[in-house]
């Protein structure tokens, strides 16, 4: 275990004072800052047509504050937090040849993985943590809302799903760090990956659904084949791990969403009733709903960690 | 017997890196390891601590095999790499602590330990200076400090001179020695520097295309290549002329 503990506290250390930290932080601190003030001016104008919200808030980190609200930015962004910290993690070592003169000690082999994951886990869940709370803390003081205990369960389980999502990405850059030799070509990969799974999938599940369940647009298409059109674009984007987590963390944050379909994609009949009866759901029936993709999140990174975790203890090292 | 092979093999593909080796080496020796470049010594070298997986054959080294206890073989045995590598933005002491870290040693022993090795190997005075601006003969020598750092039994050190110029090589040789003699430390070097090496080798084995052709004392390797004679032949002469049969 000293080997272990030892790796991942010079790994925190380097990640915590190297300038990519600080750029990374300043850069998200900013961004959230100002979303949130946004979120924050537009509660407070609204505060009294809004009192039906139980919420209010929630709502710091789920309304549009210039284009996105915190949620869609972290989305977005988060999947750069990790690959920046890990796109070097292994083949940064083997190149400047100290990954042999670790493994020559006394440890595991996996105590380097391993404590570089952590490492890299930990550093985002302090960045995380603490824009959660700078957040908070500023609503507090601009809009004056204090937060009720449900509404701080749920900004947890949003910060953990986040760290989940985060850390997925920093395992497949791990993951690729480990396969490519050079570190310009593992950080290619990781980005171009990031922006496949991100961006094409929803438009491959789009063509997709068009190729398997074609609608005519013209002569109407029975609701069943409308609907099953429906199914597999949806089941196709899931393979997006930005939708994974978007649907997760937007019926978490906002407990008038009872579906993690999008609005456009609801019945006018549905769109009626959610609209007309607006209770919030309970913390558990959130859960309920978003409990797949909460799973899937998680499954996919421990798969990608393993992957990464196997390669690297078969993998021969000279360097 | 601190190493023992048994006809260690590893092949690359068709690639047969080393072949049938093998190697013995006594306690309290320095063996000097022999052969032109891919040869087969670092490939050797790694399967002796357990980092590579022998495709055939079986090593034991301080009595234990290297595969099954890779980590209290690498308690025992320092290994210094070809080229060495440092986190550049790390200082010496720095550099020091993680090793000791990583070998589970006490912070406070550690420190003073630092010190007395910085001053073995001659970096008392750049034991704060960052290991990005060293030279290949620092970097060479803070190896070493790294190595002792466990209190090994057996060192392997991947050709410890080389790129040094001839006056660190001289010393680097030095200091092996005399971790040899003071410490009681068992030394496998491999290196091209023949001269050097027969200054303080007590036998060297020559090792070409994967496989150890001859191993013995210097004069032992003489008698046999050369026969009987009062002639008193160098290092140089013995492993060219059993360069040139191979
Ligand atoms: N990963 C590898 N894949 C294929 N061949 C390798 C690999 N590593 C080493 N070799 C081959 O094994 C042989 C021995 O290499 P090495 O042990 O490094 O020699 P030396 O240290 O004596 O110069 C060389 O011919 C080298 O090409
Ligand atoms: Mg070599």
């Amino acid at each position: 275990m000293h080997g272990l503990a030892a790796v991942y506290k010079k790994e925190l250390q380097d990640q915590l004072s190297s300038y990519r930290f600080v750029i990374l932080f300043a850069l998200i601190a900013m961004v959230s800052f100002i979303t949130s003030y946004m979120a924050a001016v537009h509660l407070r104008e609204n505060l009294e047509t809004l009192s039906a919200t139980r919420f209010p808030f929630l709502m710091l980190f789920s309304t549009p504050g210039v284009m996105f609200s915190m949620i869609q930015f972290v989305a977005f962004f988060g999947p750069l937090i990790g690959i920046v910290s890990g796109f070097d993690a292994i083949n940064r070592e083997r190149s400047q040849g100290t990954l042999i003169k670790v493994i020559a000690q006394p440890v595991y082999r996996d105590a380097v993985i391993n404590g570089k994951f952590l490492a890299g886990v930990t550093t985002v869940a302090l960045m995380f943590t603490a824009i959660l709370l700078v957040i908070s803390g500023f609503g507090l003081a601009v809009v004056g809302v204090v937060p009720g205990v449900e509404e701080i369960l749920r900004l947890f389980i949003y910060l953990v799903v986040s760290i989940f999502y985060i850390a997925f990405w920093l395992a497949l850059s791990i993951l690729f760090s480990i396969l490519f030799k050079s570190m310009a070509t593992s950080a290619l990969a990781s980005v171009a990956l990031w922006i496949f799974l991100s961006f094409f999938v929803s438009l491959g599940a789009e063509v997709a659904a068009d190729m398997l369940v074609p609608i005519d647009r013209k002569n109407e298409s029975t609701p069943e084949e409308v609907l099953r059109h429906v199914h597999v674009q949806e089941a196709v984007s899931l393979f997006s791990p930005m939708v994974l987590y978007s649907n997760a963390t937007a019926t978490i944050i906002d407990p008038m969403r009872k579906t993690t379909r999008s609005f456009v994609l609801m019945g006018p009949l549905e769109e009626l009733l959610s609209a007309r009866f607006r209770n919030p759901l309970t913390l558990g029936q959130s859960l309920l709903i978003v409990l797949p993709h909460m799973l899937a999140l998680v499954a996919i990174t421990v798969i990608c960690f393993a992957i990464s975790y196997t390669i690297f203890m078969l993998q021969e090292v000279r360097t | 017997m601190i190493i023992e092979t048994t006809d260690l093999t590893k092949r690359y593909g068709h690639q047969t890196a080393v072949k049938d080796l093998c190697l013995k080496v006594e306690d309290g020796e320095i063996f000097g390891f022999l052969g032109p470049n891919g040869a087969g010594k670092t490939t050797t070298l790694l399967m002796l601590l357990g980092l590579t997986r022998p495709s055939a054959g079986a090593a034991a080294v301080c009595g234990l095999d290297p595969l099954r206890m890779a980590r209290e073989v690498k308690r025992h045995v320092g290994y210094l790499p070809e080229n060495v590598g440092f986190y550049g933005d790390m200082d010496a002491v720095q550099s020091l602590e993680y090793v000791a870290d990583l070998n589970g040693i006490e912070v406070r022993a550690a420190r003073k330990k630092i010190y007395e090795l910085l001053e073995l190997v001659g970096l008392q005075d750049h034991a704060r200076k960052k290991t990005g601006a060293f030279s290949r003969g620092m970097k060479q020598r803070l190896g070493i400090a790294e190595v002792l750092m466990k209190d090994p039994k057996l060192l392997l050190l991947d050709e410890p001179t080389l790129g040094l110029d001839p006056e660190g090589a001289i010393q680097m040789i030095g200091l092996i020695e005399a971790l040899n003699r003071s410490r009681r430390i068992t030394v496998l070097l491999s290196s091209h520097n023949l001269s050097q090496v027969q200054r303080i080798s007590h036998r060297v084995g020559i090792m070409i295309a994967g496989q150890l052709i001859a191993a013995g004392s210097v004069e032992d390797l003489a008698r046999e290549r050369f026969g009987l004679g009062d002639k008193v032949y160098t290092l140089e002469e013995v492993y060219l002329e059993y360069f040139q049969e191979a």
